[in-house]
């Protein structure tokens, strides 16, 4: 596999991963419900643990350590040798296994086009569409102090 | 010297099982839910989150149901819980640059490139208790504008640019932060320490501090540069993937302070910076944060370091409620021995004080 090759792939996994951490367990379930399961299994039994999230001193300076969070993780393997990872926020190890199979299926050149149509395609959908209702909600409170100036000059 | 008592275990479980119904309150009423906690007590949740250290809001909902409302006890609770999972790595430092920002203040410059967003905020009301609330309240749907394209680049950034505030501190890319979860604090410590400590410290106890510093004890001439809330991308390197894995997104505050200038001969004068950063909507947490970390840098800066709020072993020292809710209550438990022996030693001092002065009168000690 070429570098560059390996590159977007690691980018779409990337892009898929970001979806499915920000999607809910049970969407997440319901869109996986509308494909055919390849048969796999875990690689690493989900489990809960801590991360250490990070700040920056001023917020672009050297680092520090703000606190910890829950995070969940697992790993599959497709009968076909894909390895797939789950990582996200929170306590749900169901959330995290099944973010491991959609990662393992994005990376299998049979399964990738329809997990990506199928799930991350929608949820992505439904991702953005939050992010522009909160955007639009956050608009209308900004205050505009330079037009109501402008506007008796 | 602290000695141990034996018994009591009935009458301790029977005080265990009064306090369930307690804390259940009157059956008739209906039980209140995480969701709910979760949802409409959404600040408190914050805090617990912030000061337990510990960014789950469904285990902080259930810590605040289970202390009954203490918000320090929930928090007691939160840093309990975290001692029993593992740490799987810390994450890549969140860019607060790139947040989906909710809220986004500055009381510097009124037409800061991105804008001044309120967000959902207290400010600005009047502080008047509410009738329509207690019971059925139908909010309105909030009010929608088109959103802005534009970026909203950090106030610090901006004034950076002219060299008119001193820049952030870097640190070399593999240089160890500093961690007091992992090693006891000693002084003097650097700034990532001071920033960690003061970051799940007790709000009040910084907002006390900060307020100090404004009073005159450690007067560092502070302006809220900018205040921001909203959404930031979490990523862990995993190792066994490769790369810096999503983790999905939290919610943060976070507070530039712009402070007094300094320069010498051989430097310009720029504003120096306190800095403040929280889990969830925390203002008065960030704020107070980042007016108590200028002032520690008191020594870095040169400044003559008289108040409390510039004392890093005081602040440091006395700012973790959970330590310092653990030495103060600790004196309810049994000290029967302990306070035996000191009655013990001042019997024999009164008596000794009676022989050598056999005019006085003693009145006998109320036992």
């Amino acid at each position: 596999m070429s570098s560059i090759g390996s590159d977007s792939k690691q980018a779409q996994r990337k892009a898929a991963m970001t979806v499915l951490a920000h999607a809910a367990a049970a969407d997440i379930a319901g869109r996986l419900a509308a494909i055919a399961m390849p048969s796999h299994e875990n690689l690493r039994e989900p489990e809960n643990g801590l991360v250490m999230v990070r700040g920056r001193i001023g917020g672009d300076g050297a680092p520090f350590n703000l606190g910890e969070a829950t995070v969940s993780r697992a790993a599959v393997r497709l009968a076909t040798g894909e390895v797939g990872f789950g990582y996200t926020l929170g306590r749900d190890a169901e959330k995290a296994r099944m973010i491991a199979l959609c990662d393992a299926m994005v990376q299998s050149a049979a399964l990738s086009g329809e997990v990506e149509a199928k799930v991350i395609a929608p949820l992505r959908a439904a991702m953005n569409a939050e992010r522009a209702r909160k955007a639009a909600e956050t608009a209308a409170t900004r205050v505009d102090f330079y037009t109501m100036v402008r506007g008796e000059g | 010297m602290y000695v141990a008592v034996k018994g009591g275990e009935r009458a301790i479980e029977n005080a265990h099982r009064l306090l369930a119904h307690e804390r259940r309150g009157d059956r008739d009423v209906a039980e209140v839910t995480l969701a709910q906690i979760s949802e409409q007590l959404a600040l408190g949740v914050d805090r617990v989150m912030t000061e337990g250290s510990l960014y789950d809001r469904e285990l902080a909902a259930l810590a605040i149901k289970q202390a009954r409302g203490d918000m320090i006890e929930a928090i007691f609770l939160v840093r309990a819980f975290r001692a029993t999972l593992p740490r799987f790595g810390a994450t890549e430092p969140v860019n607060t640059g790139e947040m989906q920002v909710r809220r986004r203040i500055s009381s510097t410059f009124k037409d800061v490139p991105g804008g001044q967003i309120l967000g959902p905020t207290f400010d600005y009301t009047h502080r008047l208790l509410d009738p329509q609330l207690a019971e059925g309240f139908v909010p309105e749907q909030p009010a929608t504008a088109e959103a802005s394209q534009a970026a909203t680049p950090r106030v610090t950034d901006i004034l950076g640019r002219d060299g008119l505030i001193e820049s952030s501190p870097q640190a070399e890319a593999d240089a160890p932060v500093g961690d007091l979860t992992r090693e006891p604090l000693s002084f003097p410590a650097d700034r990532d320490l001071r920033l960690q400590n003061l970051a799940r410290g007790d709000e009040g106890f910084l907002l006390a501090l900060g307020y100090s510093t404004q009073r005159g004890y450690g007067r560092n001439h502070p302006f809220a540069g900018e205040i921001r809330f909203g959404e930031v991308e979490v990523e862990l390197f995993a190792e066994d993937v490769g790369f810096a894995v999503p983790l999905g997104s939290i919610e943060l505050t976070e507070c530039q302070m712009v402070n007094q200038f300094k320069g010498s001969t051989t430097e310009a004068p720029c504003f120096t910076r306190g800095y403040g950063l929280a889990f969830g909507q925390s203002e008065r947490k960030t704020m107070s944060m980042a007016l108590v970390d200028r002032a520690l840098r008191a020594r870095e800066l040169g400044e003559e370091a008289a108040a409390p709020a510039q004392d890093e072993e005081f602040v440091m020292s006395h700012s973790d409620n959970v330590q310092s809710t653990g030495f103060v209550e600790h004196l309810k438990l049994p000290h029967y021995v302990d306070f035996q022996s000191e009655l013990g030693l001042l019997r024999k001092l009164r008596q000794e004080f009676a022989e050598a002065n056999p005019a006085v009168e003693l009145q006998e000690a109320a036992e």
